[in-house]
């Protein structure tokens, strides 16, 4: 057992225990964030024990930095709580709730009962892998079209966004 | 049971947390003293002997572990007793791609004086800077109390502003250097730049990118919410903000982290903008051929390793000494002000200097 997969399996297991603690906190919803946060974070570790390092950055810069942070924004300005809700909402949360935990349990129990070999890594990886050089390349040369179209769509979202936000304050 | 890394983390822990951080705090007082023309705090003593104030970081930390955990009632337990964790640890852990010195030969041994020399470096700082800003946001809820709320809010729309811009005024630095490893940036500044091929002037990061340096600047102080960027604890508008309920060592913890980041943000910036460990004209072959001609070549080594760390810690404590001199010249800036200062005039700047660094070096390397 390697120091990388000793690591691979403590961030794996705390990246589960995150998100059954976003599950479980449902009634506290800043605490259920913060479950979501380790989950993140703990996915960038394993991302880095895959020596994936650039996908490792981003998701923690990305999921972990800022995405998480807009929900809380979010939860603290409007002040949300489940009480709130009316009694269909939060059945319906309850749900929600009971059918995450399934799917983690299933889940998991499939990756502890079933054949190892299917999570088998390739032997040698290529060089240069998980680097931003070749990611670049890829990004400007193969799939400049979708980069595109891509920063199309966002600058679609950004002008809407503006127009709404303007709506409603004017 | 491998030596170095355990070596390389005492050291980060010890000399420059527990050591240098409480020092800043004295540096503080003092420097504020100086420009304000009085004498800042010089009583702490032991026994009748003060040494210029230098006793009162210990009395700060002996106040700070002896004083009263209080935790506001209806306060979450468990995320009050964190957020000082999670905004510490980020900073701490930073150290750890700081190159504090290049790669240097001893026979068949080589020593690099960095902790990780990881490919990623600066997107590494990045990344948990990004986790920094969770500290503060979640002090500032669990206390139960509006002005704490007020803080954390702030905070986290200033926080989660700035890492954006903050990460695009140094892309100018990564297309010169084209490189994020913090060890290939400080060495690749080890060289003489020669302006319009006569004048002869260090290539470090602030020549090629002077607009950038000063943006960045500017975007990872607002970053560590340090004034004038310190809407989040403004102390006049919300008491004390995000770190209103917080007292004894929990308040310690805050307050020492932001000191660390102080640190933090004079590493960085000398290793991205000042050349890092590389003293200017110097390069480390002519200090190493200098040297070795009178002593052996290991002594040589030896002696520029220990000539390249203290050039660095030089220009830690010059940037520690701008820091502390922007925080006491310049008031508290509007909320408004810093968010239009980051949207509206940092990130356009930014997004232009990509663009002309870019021009720039394709009219010098030529197009290919």
């Amino acid at each position: 057992m390697t120091a990388q997969a000793v690591l691979f399996y403590v961030f794996g297991i705390l990246a589960v225990v995150g998100a059954l603690g976003m599950l479980l906190n449902f009634r506290n919803i800043v605490a259920s964030a913060m479950s979501l946060v380790v989950t993140m974070v703990a996915l960038g570790a394993v991302y880095v024990t895959l020596e994936a390092y650039l996908v490792a950055a981003i998701q923690i810069m990305v999921y972990g930095g800022a995405i998480v942070v807009l929900f809380l924004f979010v939860v603290m300005l409007l002040n949300l709580s489940i009480d709130e809700l009316p009694p269909g909402g939060q059945r319906f949360i309850k749900f929600a709730v009971g059918l995450g935990g399934l799917l983690i349990l299933v889940r998991v129990l499939r990756a502890i009962l079933g054949d190892p070999s299917a999570f088998a890594a390739p032997e040698t990886l290529p060089d240069g892998y998980g680097g931003y050089a070749q990611l670049g390349v890829a990004l400007y040369t193969d799939y400049v079209l979708l980069v595109e179209i891509a920063s199309l769509l966002l600058l679609a979202a950004i002008v809407g966004a503006l127009i709404l936000a303007k709506r409603k304050i004017g | 049971m491998p030596i170095e890394p355990v070596v390389k983390v005492l050291f980060i822990l010890v000399v420059m947390v527990v050591g240098i951080a409480p020092v800043i705090t004295w540096i503080e007082r003092k420097q504020s003293a100086v420009m304000q023309d009085r004498i800042g705090a010089n009583r702490a003593d032991l026994s009748g002997i003060t040494i210029l104030g230098l006793l009162h970081p210990a009395a700060d930390v002996i106040k700070l572990m002896t004083k009263e955990d209080v935790v506001p009632d209806g306060a979450n337990r468990v995320l009050h007793l964190l957020s000082p964790l999670i905004a510490a640890v980020p900073a701490i852990i930073a150290f750890a791609v700081i190159p504090y010195g290049g790669v240097y030969q001893f026979g068949d041994t080589t020593i690099n004086l960095v902790g990780a020399d990881i490919d990623w470096g600066l997107l590494y700082i990045f990344a948990i800077g990004s986790i920094a800003a969770y500290g503060t946001v979640i002090a500032g809820w669990s206390s139960n109390n509006n002005w704490s709320m007020l803080g954390g809010l702030r905070a986290s729309a200033q926080m989660i502003s700035y890492e954006v811009t903050m990460g695009l005024t140094v892309v100018g630095v990564f297309m010169v250097f084209q490189t994020l490893r913090l060890t290939d940036m400080a060495l690749a500044q080890d060289s003489i730049f020669w302006l319009f091929g006569i004048i002869p002037l260090p290539a470090w990061g602030i020549i090629y990118q002077p607009l950038g340096f000063l943006m960045f600047l500017t975007a990872i102080m607002a970053e560590n919410k340090r004034p004038p960027f310190d809407i989040p604890e403004g102390e006049s508008e919300i008491i004390a903000g995000y770190h209103l309920e917080y007292s004894g060592m929990r308040f310690g913890l805050f307050f020492m982290s932001e000191f660390i980041e102080i640190i933090i943000i004079a590493a960085l910036t000398a290793t991205i903008f000042l050349g890092g460990w590389a003293v200017p004209y110097l390069s480390t072959d002519v200090i190493i051929d200098a040297i070795a001609s009178k002593m052996g070549v290991g002594f040589a080594t030896g002696l520029c390793m220990l000539i390249h760390f203290a050039t660095f810690m030089l220009k830690v404590f010059v940037m520690i000494w701008v820091q502390m001199l922007l925080r006491w010249s310049l008031p508290r800036f509007r909320y408004d002000q810093v968010m239009s200062l980051c949207w509206k005039i940092i990130l356009p700047l930014s997004i232009a200097n990509i663009f002309v660094t870019g021009l720039v070096i394709l009219l010098v390397k030529g197009s290919g």
